[in-house]
């Protein structure tokens, strides 16, 4: 897996100091600065983030929770004039790097968006979109996964009988759990979840809620919410934003009950933001 | 003025400038539709023109037309979704995009004459082909490109950036991005596009007048040699097309029935734009729904 993530194998970094990483977590983010032109979006921030976790990333609108989240499978690439310097560190190699496959990366660190994003294809082709181009032709092998990662997001017994009908006659909720579905379905080791329920009604938000929190079994999560019920109630680490610093990170319970800097306890109480 | 008699009074005006097209479109289509239609007869359709007796038909213009058309499709369509693509996905924002899409427009508005003379120069003189079809075909490329690679680039453009990261987020490369997502969810308006483009080509006069030329060799149309100089198929022979024909019998036909044939043929051209527009469309539902599995 690692290897298939670098175009060019450069030995140096493969070799690295394995014993030096904390085994506890899955990315180690190292003075990571992130620039939209000129204009500096993430000033130098470092975390760690933990395997089989929901770490929340909270903060008002333009705290750089986004950007830094979309930078870890590098969909602000798709930017132009974005850049990012430090490191993000994952299964011992730099994310940031020039010499990262993309393609590949995005394999293993999916995404999930705000708004639900299915494709205007079938249910089954959403999810049988990307495994037919990772090669996977088996009509069998197909809807085995199909079922699996539709089971997984809850969705199965809504939609098991119109499989071949256009996802969009689905309602908003659906097609998320339907989003998350086939983000399941190329089995990721981490999921970038971007604000996945904040255009759905309370229901379809509390489906979606109990589905992440199942999930972390499997995955690690990291979700960025507005929502601090939501950050309180899913998450097991949470960080606060603000103006593209990281102010604080600790344990959600120890955020949302006795949080060390006055900022943050001035957000979670909604004196600003 | 108050603003309820101003939204009243706009209504009105709008209603009025629709009531205008429609009826400029009525008006024009029964014109030519009443004076044609009692010259279309089986016979009109599949006998070849005279060039002195009366009585003479259009099948090798009818043919010629579109053969033309389908032969410029052909080179037309593949290089602007092409050029679209390069446009909308790769081109990166600057002065050479700039000055690529400024090209476009000018190419664009260029008048069909001018094209049916660079075609003359390049097509028929320095390729030494003469009048050929694919001359023909090429000088209607120069006309219809630039329509289909703006249309392109912009039904391209107009799919939500969503399903683009959707696409690429699950580890999708872009150009699979492109033919999977893309290109499927922009494919009606590509479509309507390239109908809009056939329209044009279809009815196109000036810019073959000297690249297909104002003859067609006697055709044996059971010869299906693409490189026998009878052959309807060979794209190396001369093609007076219907839009040429009408224009050709109106200024220098020696017929006694040039009315009839020219009005004859103005209705057929009608009426083949009018049909192949439905079909294309009743095509591109069928394409549509199966790629979306909307029913």
């Amino acid at each position: 897996m690692v290897s298939a993530l670098m175009d060019k194998q450069t030995g140096k970094q493969a070799g690295e100091s394995e014993s030096k990483r904390n085994k506890e977590s899955i990315l180690e983010v190292n003075n990571l600065e992130i620039f939209y032109g000129e204009k500096r979006a993430v000033n130098g921030i470092s975390m760690d983030i933990g395997k089989n976790s929901i770490t929340a990333l909270i903060g008002p609108s333009g705290c750089g929770k986004s950007t830094f989240l979309r930078s870890i499978n590098r969909m602000n690439d798709l930017i132009p004039g974005a850049r990012a310097e430090g490191e993000i560190i994952y299964e011992d190699l730099n994310i940031l790097s020039e010499q990262i496959n993309v393609v590949a990366l995005r394999k293993e660190i999916g995404m999930v968006f705000q708004k639900p994003n299915p494709f205007p294809k079938s249910i089954y082709e959403n999810i049988t979109h990307a495994l037919k181009f990772a090669g996977m032709k088996k009509k069998s092998k197909l809807d085995e996964i199909v079922e699996e990662s539709l089971k997984k997001a809850a969705l199965w017994e809504e939609v098991k009988d119109r499989l071949h009908k256009s996802a969009l006659s689905l309602s908003g909720g659906q097609q998320q759990r339907l989003c998350i579905a086939r983000t399941i379905a190329m089995k990721p080791t981490v999921m970038l979840l971007d604000e996945p329920s904040s255009a759905l009604d309370p229901i379809s938000n509390a489906k979606v809620e109990e589905l992440i929190i199942d999930l972390k079994k499997d995955y690690s999560i990291i979700i960025v919410t507005h929502n601090m019920q939501q950050a309180s109630r899913i998450s097991d680490k949470t960080a606060f934003f603000l103006s593209g610093d990281l102010i604080e990170y600790e344990a959600t319970e120890k955020i949302f009950t006795n949080p060390s800097v006055k900022k943050t306890e001035e957000y979670i109480s909604g004196r600003f933001g | 003025m108050k603003s309820k008699t101003a939204d009243r009074l706009a209504t009105g005006v709008f209603i009025a400038i629709a009531i205008i097209i429609i009826s400029i479109l009525v008006g024009l289509f029964s014109y030519i539709l009443v004076n044609g239609l009692k010259h279309i007869s089986w016979e009109f359709l599949t006998t070849p023109s005279s060039n002195i007796r009366a009585g003479g038909g259009i099948r090798d213009q009818l043919f010629n037309s579109f053969y033309i058309l389908l032969i410029t499709m052909i080179i037309a369509v593949p290089l602007g979704i092409g050029g679209g693509i390069y446009m909308a996905e790769y081109a990166k924002p600057g002065k050479v995009t700039d000055i690529i899409r400024s090209c476009i427009e000018v190419l664009a508005s260029l008048p069909s004459i001018v094209i049916g003379m660079f075609g003359l120069l390049m097509f028929v003189n320095i390729t030494g082909w003469g009048y050929t079809i694919l001359g023909g075909a090429l000088a209607l490329t120069v006309f219809n490109l630039p329509v289909i690679v703006r249309v392109s680039e912009d039904s391209i453009r107009s799919v939500p950036r969503d399903l683009k990261e959707a696409s690429l987020a699950l580890g999708i490369t872009h150009w699979h991005t492109i033919k999977t997502v893309l290109l499927p969810s922009a494919f009606p308006s590509i479509l309507t596009g390239i109908i809009l483009a056939a329209g044009r080509v279809f009815g196109e006069a000036a810019a073959l007048l000297f690249t297909a030329g104002l003859s067609t060799p006697r055709l044996d149309y059971g010869n299906w040699n693409p490189f026998s100089a009878q052959s309807p198929l060979n794209i190396f022979r001369p093609a007076e097309t219907l839009a040429v024909h009408i224009w050709s019998v109106n200024t220098q036909g020696l017929i006694p029935d040039v009315e009839e044939v020219s009005n004859g043929s103005a209705a057929v051209l009608v009426i083949s734009v009018l049909l192949f527009n439905l079909l294309a469309r009743w095509i591109g539902r069928l394409i549509h729904k199966k790629i979306t599995a909307t029913k």
